[in-house]
Order: structure tokens, then sequence, then C-alpha cells
């Protein structure tokens, strides 16, 4: 049932918070200001009380799906559990209560949780040193193809304009391509993992770097990944590691290892950060040598017996934020890894790939697999037979799936398989809960062939039922007065 | 899948029909069901010139956009403004009310170059791809 | 410590399931040789009660503002967080859920986000507002990136009295599309922007000009003067703005902006050490479909009840991909939540109320100091509730002594103007008592 807006909700004259009586003999705002400047009314926001405002967020809160409350096996989002302690830390008024500009003196606690984090993240990355700044995946990417930019201009082949990109990358990766100035070149996939010869005839002296992530979109491990490595290097180009998907890897691999040489984190990914809906996230960049000098400035340093910012590395790609990145979400990550320590890691990538796995190997009877495994952390279902029998889409069974209490999986991406379902079931799922959503889905499934109506028409459950999306990008009506 | 006999059609599923001496041109029934509900379509202005293959303009859905290629070259003498207010005419009736531009060739025997009904529909059977 | 759910038996049937022995047969395509370097050096792992223990204890070798009394500024502020905010982020459907591409099981953080929209929406008198921004630095750069598609021209021109962080990291993102930025004098006797500079740098290759008001140092901006000078050049207005303000300064869009930006960290959300934060973007309705980031719309659903869902998404990387707007997916939807939440809690009036003490503060502060003469106010510009003062040293050493006393003052501004080396920025709001202001004005003599 739609829930009224704040806007409706408000009354003249409600009130909520109230600042307390100022306590300075005062001249009156009018007297301070000049004139031209004020404006002529309030703000029209909305006029709510307290109990009004918890109730109206409490009963939102009931019509968002969210991991706490139920399985998400969304592909390469790596929806896990949250833990709590780590709540409780970042709370903590000696984390949260910090001012970007409090002198480093008094903050040596917090400069050596970022230098500490950015190692530990150096060390699982198998690279040589890192940056907490990007404050998203997406701003890593960025980061990193920026940093390759750096590089190759600094010695002189600006020539270096293409950046390679599987045709089943993350769209971010094309798009952070372009904001780098840089043209991206797509190569087709060969049964899922990268087709050798077409990466071969895409290189060029006028190639900056090839963008991959190992696992790939498909959970495919690029079996050929130190070949790969060895000729793009020969071609002169850098490798960029999308780390997406590292919960698949932990412990069995690190890109540094594989010959990359730079690579983004997504905290809010594999570090079990909260997503938020939409953020915050973190995604820092950890590189090798040859590409340390290009990360971006400040960064922590050690200077006699405590830490500091250093503000002058000369060939930094310059800021990709305000201060240091996420820093709470930061936090949270260092004292996720913390709790682990490595072994605990490797567990999580094992849980995480015997998870995908089980999964496809009892769901293979009744979708179609389009590769083989085994899978790593992920694995990529299609519903392409059932749409040719009974016209039933994956779109279809993702809204269906709703009425089931199990958010979707992500569909129609990657966009090489038709009628797609990706699916990251993660290590925190019981097999318990696996069993239930196995069960659930071959229920779908006969469902498609009895009753496809129900399933085109999902969800029937919800508050809302299938939602206009083309009616609202039509007629956008952004706000509560359009 | 509606592919009228007295249309032409470019690989990139457009499709083209002689209309005096303009050649009026729109997306396929099989473009318009690949994308999906149509959202917004970016047209070009009157008067520009465009060669054969070029971009004139782009079509968006919910989940997917498309770059819309000139399959004749020449000049754009109408744009249907329509459009603007109701993309979804395209999805109702692609090859009428769903005409999109129409363009002044500079060679009248370019449009004899694209393909007929027949041989598009091959190429649609055969997945469509450019 | 650790999360994972399985039982021995649990495991053990599932690898029978699959027809292996060890899940270590699942990780064969990868090559033995990397698994041999594959396990890291880390510490740990932890119990709860070890870890909590461990970062209380580095927690405590940092000064956070319940030990330091804050009158530093520059972008991060002191502001009153009311319980009600802090209680709806930290529910776990709103933290915990994913990006809501699937809506009909997402209308509550959806219609959250349509709400917060509406709400920037008011304070900035602009039509259109995404879903957040990483942070109001990044929000510049993306707003020069819109002025310069918009307008199809390659150069942009900003207030040297606009937040340096966000001129750099603006800078960041337009260098490497090949988009130049100019700056822009200000006037060394006011503090504001140099108007006859910025007349004078105008030109028909100019797609945008970006002032923040109040700027950098606080100082008030005529804003409706950069709008023309902008607007006769055929380029477009960016005002960058502090949201809290907005409860008594006039709206953008009232005094010709064509896209308005800002930090939104003073709308509910704690300092953090600088993050997250949250980039509030908002714009004329032109140039809505080339907002980046979320939006959020409102629609209806197959049995014609109301229904958001997210849209324009053509516009994103998901779709659009090497040539979406932006190349932004995750961004600050909790922080949004945070700062709609906190605008709610305020209303307009509890907005306009904390707006004006911090000015009253403010300008008492610099009244006590100008009584004592020592730290004279640098500019002459008309400020809101933020100054500079020169305190006739390198100001850098002055924020340490201050901040070892329990007051925390700046940023020095050295770094980044070197003419202004001996001085610092100060700021009050309505968290300061007058106690404080007096504390301070006493510890700037010692």
């Amino acid at each position: 049932m739609p829930q009224p807006t704040l806007l409706e909700l408000s009354r003249a004259g409600k009130r909520c918070t109230r600042a307390p009586a100022g306590d300075v003999s005062s001249r009156g705002v009018t007297e301070l200001i000049p004139a031209e400047h004020l404006r002529a009314d309030p703000p029209r926001l909305p006029e709510v009380s307290e109990p009004e405002i918890a109730r109206h967020y409490a009963l939102l809160a009931r019509d968002t799906f969210n991991i706490e409350a139920g399985f998400y096996p969304l592909g390469s989002c790596t929806m896990k559990y949250n833990p709590k302690v780590n709540e409780r830390i970042a709370a903590m008024p000696g984390w949260a209560l910090l001012h970007p500009d409090t002198p480093p003196g008094q903050v040596q606690g917090a400069l050596r949780l970022i230098l500490e984090l950015e190692r530990l993240l150096a060390e699982l990355g198998g690279m040589d040193a890192a940056s907490l700044q990007p404050p998203a995946g997406a701003s890593g990417e960025f980061c990193c193809v920026r940093m390759f930019r750096a590089y190759h201009e600094s010695r002189g082949e600006a020539r270096r304009t293409r950046v390679i990109v599987p045709d089943s990358a993350h769209g971010t990766n094309p798009a952070s391509v372009s904001r780098c100035g840089y043209v991206a070149t797509s190569i087709r996939s060969d049964g899922g993992r990268v087709d050798s010869a077409e990466l071969r005839g895409a290189l060029g002296d006028d190639v900056a770097g090839v963008m991959l992530t190992n696992p790939n979109t498909l959970g495919l491990f690029e079996i050929d990944i130190l070949g790969i490595v060895e000729t793009v290097h020969d071609a002169g180009a850098l490798l960029y590691y999308d780390g997406a998907n590292m919960n698949a890897i932990m412990g069995y691999a690190r890109p540094g290892d594989m010959g990359f040489d730079a690579m983004h984190f997504n905290l809010h990914k594999t570090f079990a950060t909260p997503h938020g809906g939409g953020g915050p996230g973190s995604g820092p960049v950890a590189v090798k040598e040859h590409l340390t000098p290009f990360l971006p400035v400040p960064r922590v340093v050690e200077r006699g017996e405590g830490y500091d910012w250093d503000w002058s590395p000369p060939k930094s790609i310059g800021r990709v934020h305000s201060y240091f990145g996420s820093f709470l979400v930061a936090v949270r990550a260092y004292a996720y890894i913390l709790a682990h320590g490595a072994e605990g890691l490797q567990r999580v990538s094992e849980a995480a790939v015997l998870n995908a796995n089980y999964m496809a190997e009892r769901l293979r009877a009744v979708y179609d697999l389009p590769h083989a495994g085994p899978f790593m952390h992920e694995c990529v279902l299609s519903a392409q037979s059932i749409y040719r029998d009974t016209g039933v889409r994956a779109l279809d069974i993702a809204k269906r799936l709703i009425d089931y209490g199990i958010h979707p999986p992500t569909v129609c991406f990657p966009l090489i398989v038709k009628e797609a379902m990706m699916i990251e079931p993660t290590e925190t799922e019981s097999k318990q809960t696996l069993d239930h959503f196995i069960e659930v889905m071959q229920t779908i499934a006969q469902e498609a062939r009895s009753s496809p109506e129900l399933l085109h028409e999902a969800p029937h459950e919800t508050p809302v039922r299938r939602v206009d999306e083309a009616a609202a990008a039509r007629h956008p009506k952004l706000t509560w007065n359009a | 899948m509606e592919t009228p006999h007295d249309l032409r059609y470019a690989e990139t599923h457009e499709w083209a029909r002689q209309d005096g001496d303009l050649v009026r041109v729109g997306v396929t029934d099989f473009a318009q069901e690949q994308l999906g509900d149509i959202v917004f379509l970016d047209l070009p202005e009157v008067g520009r010139v465009v060669t054969r293959g070029e971009g004139f303009g782009i079509v968006e859905s919910v989940k997917a956009v498309d770059d819309l290629h000139a399959p004749v070259g020449g000049e754009i003498a109408e744009v249907n403004g329509d459009l603007l207010d109701q993309p979804e005419v395209v999805n109702e009736d692609p090859y009428r009310r769903g005409w999109m531009v129409a363009i002044r060739p500079s060679d009248p025997e370019e449009i004899e170059a694209l393909m007929d009904a027949p041989a598009y529909q091959k190429h649609c059977e055969e997945g469509g791809t450019a | 410590m650790n999360y994972l759910p399985h039982s021995e038996s649990d495991w053990a049937a599932m690898l029978a399931a699959l027809g292996i022995d060890s899940v270590g047969e699942l990780f064969r395509d990868i090559p033995a040789q990397l698994r041999e370097t594959a396990m890291p050096d880390l510490p740990g792992p932890m119990a709860e009660a070890e870890l909590l223990r461990h970062l209380q204890d580095l927690a405590g070798r940092n000064s956070s503002l319940d030990e330091l009394v804050c009158f530093a500024g520059g972008g991060v502020y002191d502001r009153f967080i009311p319980s009600i905010v802090l209680d709806v982020i930290s529910r776990p459907e709103f933290k915990t859920g994913y990006t809501p591409y699937q809506p009909e099981a997402s209308q509550g953080i959806l219609q959250a986000l349509f709400e917060y929209q509406s709400m920037v929406c008011e304070l900035t008198g602009m039509p259109v507002a995404n879903a957040s921004l990483y942070d109001g630095a990044s929000a510049l750069g993306e707003a020069i990136l819109v002025a310069a598609a918009e307008r199809k021209r390659p150069r942009a021109l900003v207030s040297r009295a606009l937040s340096p962080n966000a001129r750099r990291v603006a800078r960041t993102y337009c260098d490497a599309m090949g988009i130049a930025i100019a700056e822009v004098p200000y006037v060394a006797e006011t503090g504001q922007t140099d108007m006859d500079a910025l007349r004078a740098a105008m030109g028909d290759d100019l797609c945008g000009v970006a002032l923040q008001q109040p700027n950098y140092f606080g100082v008030l901006e005529n804003m409706r003067l950069a709008a023309e000078a902008a607007h006769a050049a055929g380029a477009l207005l960016v005002a960058s703005v502090e949201p809290i303000s907005l409860g008594l300064l006039e709206a953008p869009g009232r005094y010709g902006a064509d896209i308005v930006v800002g930090e939104g960290q003073p709308l509910g959300l704690p300092p953090g050490y600088g993050g997250p934060l949250l980039g509030i973007f908002a714009c004329r309705h032109e140039m809505m479909r080339r907002v980046p980031g979320r939006i959020v719309g409102e629609t209806v659903d197959a049995d014609g009840r109301r229904a958001y869902c997210l849209t324009l998404q053509a516009r994103e990387q998901h779709v659009r991909r090497e040539r979406a707007t932006s190349n932004i997916c995750t961004s600050e939807s909790l922080c949004a939540l945070a700062a709609a939440v906190y605008l709610a809690a305020l209303g307009p009036e509890g907005l306009c109320e904390v707006a004006a003490q911090g000015v009253q503060q403010a300008h008492f502060l610099l009244e006590r100091l100008s009584e004592r003469g020592t730290a004279p106010r640098r500019f002459a510009g008309a400020f809101f509730n933020e100054f500079v003062v020169d305190v006739g040293q390198p100001a850098d050493g002055v924020v340490c002594r201050l901040a070892e006393q329990g007051y925390l003052v700046g940023p020095a501004l050295g770094r980044e103007y070197p003419e202004l080396e001996d001085c610092l920025l100060l700021v009050a709001t309505e968290q300061r008592t007058r106690a404080d202001i007096e504390g301070l004005v006493a510890a700037f003599e010692t």
C-alpha cells in the first residue's frame, strides 16, 4: 500500500527538532546579512512531528528488501551479511566525530588505520601500495585508468589512447575509460572467457591498457590469465583488475601475482560494509611499484615515531575526493579483515565458491547452464529454453521470486548471455537457505510451463504490482511538486 | 514480426520508404521489439546533412540505448515532432505513425542498395547483428 | 571471528552433491603457481571482544569533537544531528539493502530518496535533483562536465574563492576529459570573486562559470551578477552551496543558477574524518537527461497505484556503458536518507533557526576577537557563518597550538593559498555556545 509522502503528512506549525535558544546577545539575521542575499520566504520543507517521522520511516523500511531479512543473490554485488560489530566500531566517537582538518598529531589512530588498511589491501591483492581515496568502485576504476594514462604520458607514450574491455564487463568499466578521455574497445568472449586471438588482434601500440576481472562476470576463472598478462605486457600495455569479484579468490590467487599492474577493491562487496541502498561505498586502489608515484594525493607516511599526511607527491593524478575517501566505511572493512585473518578470508572464498557451485549443480536440471564449471563465487544461468517454450523471460522469473520473499538475481547481464540470471549466493547463506531457493526456482520453472500469465504479471504479493518504468522515463516526475 | 514488402531495410534495423522525392525513415518492428518500451528519442534538426550509415539520432528504451543510422544520405527535410511527447508510438506503429525523419536524398539511387523485405527477414532470422 | 553458517555436515553434503572430496577441487582452474603465493600475511583472526578493544584503543589516539570544541570548517561542519536521524539510518532495512533496481521490492527506499530529491529541489529552487553523488567536490566536477556537454564548449571558469578541495577534484575530472578550467581571482580586500576579472575572461568557448555561495572564505558573493555575466556569454552558472545556509539565503534557482551542487554533510552526517560525504546535484529541466547518478521517479504500477522507480537509466553506465553521462554506480544513498530525515526533523523553521544561530554565533565571535585585536578579520565582505582571520604568523602552528588547548580551528589556508599563509578559517554553528566562544577568544591570547 503506498505510503503518504512527508509533504502529504505535513501540517503547518508541526515541529520536531528545535535548536536550543541562542545565548549570545545578538543582532538579528537581517542586521547581519545584507537583504539582497536573503530568501523572501523560508524553504517549503514538510512540517511534521517526531512520532510521525519515526512512523513514516518505519513503514518505508518495511517495504525495503534488505540482506538482513532475505536472500539476495545479486551477481557481482556480493550481498553478504554485514557484521554488527563493525557498526558498533564505526559509531565510536573516536572514529565518527573526527574533523578531517584536525592536526595529524591528534589523529594518529586514524592515520595508522588508513596506512594499515592500505597495507592489508596491498598484501591481499599482491600489490605494492594502495590508496583509500576513491569513494566507490567506479571511482577506483577511473583512478586506475587515469594512473595508466599518467604512466604512459610520463614515458612519452601519449599515443596510447585505447583500453580493451571484454564484452562481459560491468558497464562502469567502459564508462570509466571514457571518463579518462580514452576509447573503449570491446572484445568478444570465447565460451565465456577472454578470446586470446581476439585480444591479440585488438592489441597494438595505441593501447594503454586492458581491463579484466578474474573470475569474470560469468564466474569463470580465466585459466590462461598468465598468458594473457604476458601478451598484454609484451604489447606495452598495462593491466587493470576489477576487484568486484575478489570474494572468489582470497587465499587462492592474488591479482598482483597474476601480473596485474593496478586494481580496485569494493569494500561494500568483499569486505561486508553495508550497501546502504546504493552507498556509501568505498573503492580503494592498489598498484605495483611503477604506478605508486601516480596515486591520489595526499598519502599517509610514517614520520618519526608517528604518522603524517604527505601533500607533495609530484606525479600524483590529483584528488578524487574532498578528503581521504569513505573513511568510516574503511574502518568497518579494517575490522572485518582483522576479525577474519588470512585463513578466515580464505574460508570465506571457499564457502562462497562452494555455495555457488552447489546451486549451479542443483539448478542445471531446470535452467540452462551456458558454460561448464567449475564456477567461482557466482554462476550465470539462462532462461532461454524456458523463454522459447513458454514465452516466460528471466525478468518474469525475477519478479516472481519477489513473491517468495527472495530478491531476484541480476537479470539481463552479462549482455553476452540471453535471458541471463547471474547468481552470487555469497558465503553467509546457509545450505538451508540455498535449498529453499533451489526449491523455489524449481517451482517457478514449473509455473512457467503451467501458468505463464502468473509470471508475466508478477509480483503479486508486494505493496505495488509491476511498476511502469516506461512511463517513469517517458514523463519524468522527479519531485513531489512536478 | 511485420516486414512490409513495399519498404527497404538497413542492416541496422531502420526502414526506408520512398515518399515523393523524400525518403521516410523509421525503425523496424524487430527493432522496437528488441528495444522494449521506448521512452525517449533524440532526433536531429531539420536541415542537418547526413551521409549513409551516419548516426542521426538516438532511441532510448527503459533498459537500452541505440543509435539511429541514416539508411540513405541527404538533408533532413522533416522530423516527426509527435514522437517527442509520445515515443510509445514507435512501439505501437513503427512503420506508419512511428516514422522518425524524412530525408531529401543526395543520391536518389541509394535506396536501391538497401535490403528488400525477404532479405531483411533473413537477416533477422540469423540474429540481426549488423 | 567469522560469519559462516555452514555446519560440518552441511559442508560434507554439499561436497557430496558435487561429487568432490574437498572444496579445493573447485579452485582447480587456478594455476598452481598462483596458489603457492596466494596466502596473504595478515594479522588476525580476532574474536569480537579483542577486535573492539583494538579499535577502541586506536580510536583513543584520536581527538574527536567530544574532546575538541570545533570552530573548524572549510567544507565539513559540526552540526547537531537529531537522534531520529541516527535511528532511521541505523535501521537494517535501509542500511543493508542494495540499489533498488527491483522497484516492487524496494518502494520504501525509493520513496525516501524521492522525498530527498524533492527537498533538495525546495532548498535550491531547482526543478530536478538526483539521489546523490559522492561529495560536493565530485558534484562540481560532474556539473562542469554537464555544462560542457550541454553547451558543447570546452572551457570553464572557476573562482579561486571556491573550495580548493572541490577545485582539485573538478580538475581531475575535467583535465581527463579535455575540458579546460581557468581560475578567476578574488578581490584581496573583500574576499569576493573578482567580477571584472570574471567578465574579462568570458568568451564563446565558455561552457560554465562556477562560484561558491557563501564562498570558501565565508564571504557572500554577488551571484546575480555572476549569472548575468555567464548567461551573456552563453555559458551556464554552476552554484556550489552549503545546504544549511539555504534556510536563510536565496535559493540559487532564483538568482539564475543553471546547476546547483554542494556538500550535504551538514545535513545529519558526522564529520567522519572526511567521509562518507554527500554530493548534492540539482539543475534545470533542460539538462535532465544529462544528470549523472541515480534519479528516482514517480509512476504507477499495473493497478494504477502510485509507485516509485529508478528512472532515466538510459543515462547510466549499466545501459550506456562507454557513452554514459558518468561512470558513477554506487553513490551515497544512505547519506541522502540521513539528509532527508534531517530536513524533515528540522522543517523550515528549524532550518532557519539553525542557520540563524550559526550566523549570530559567528558574528559574535568576530566581535569578541575584534575587541581583543588578536586575530583580525582578513576580508571585508559580508559573511554568513564562516570567516578568515590573520594570526600574524604561519597559521599551521596556531592550529596545532589551539588544538592542544582543546579548540579546533582552521583549516590553515597557506597550503592552498600561499598568499594567505598567516590565515585560517573560523566557523561557528548552532553547536557553539557563548562559553565556547569566550574560551576560544582567550585561547588565542595564550
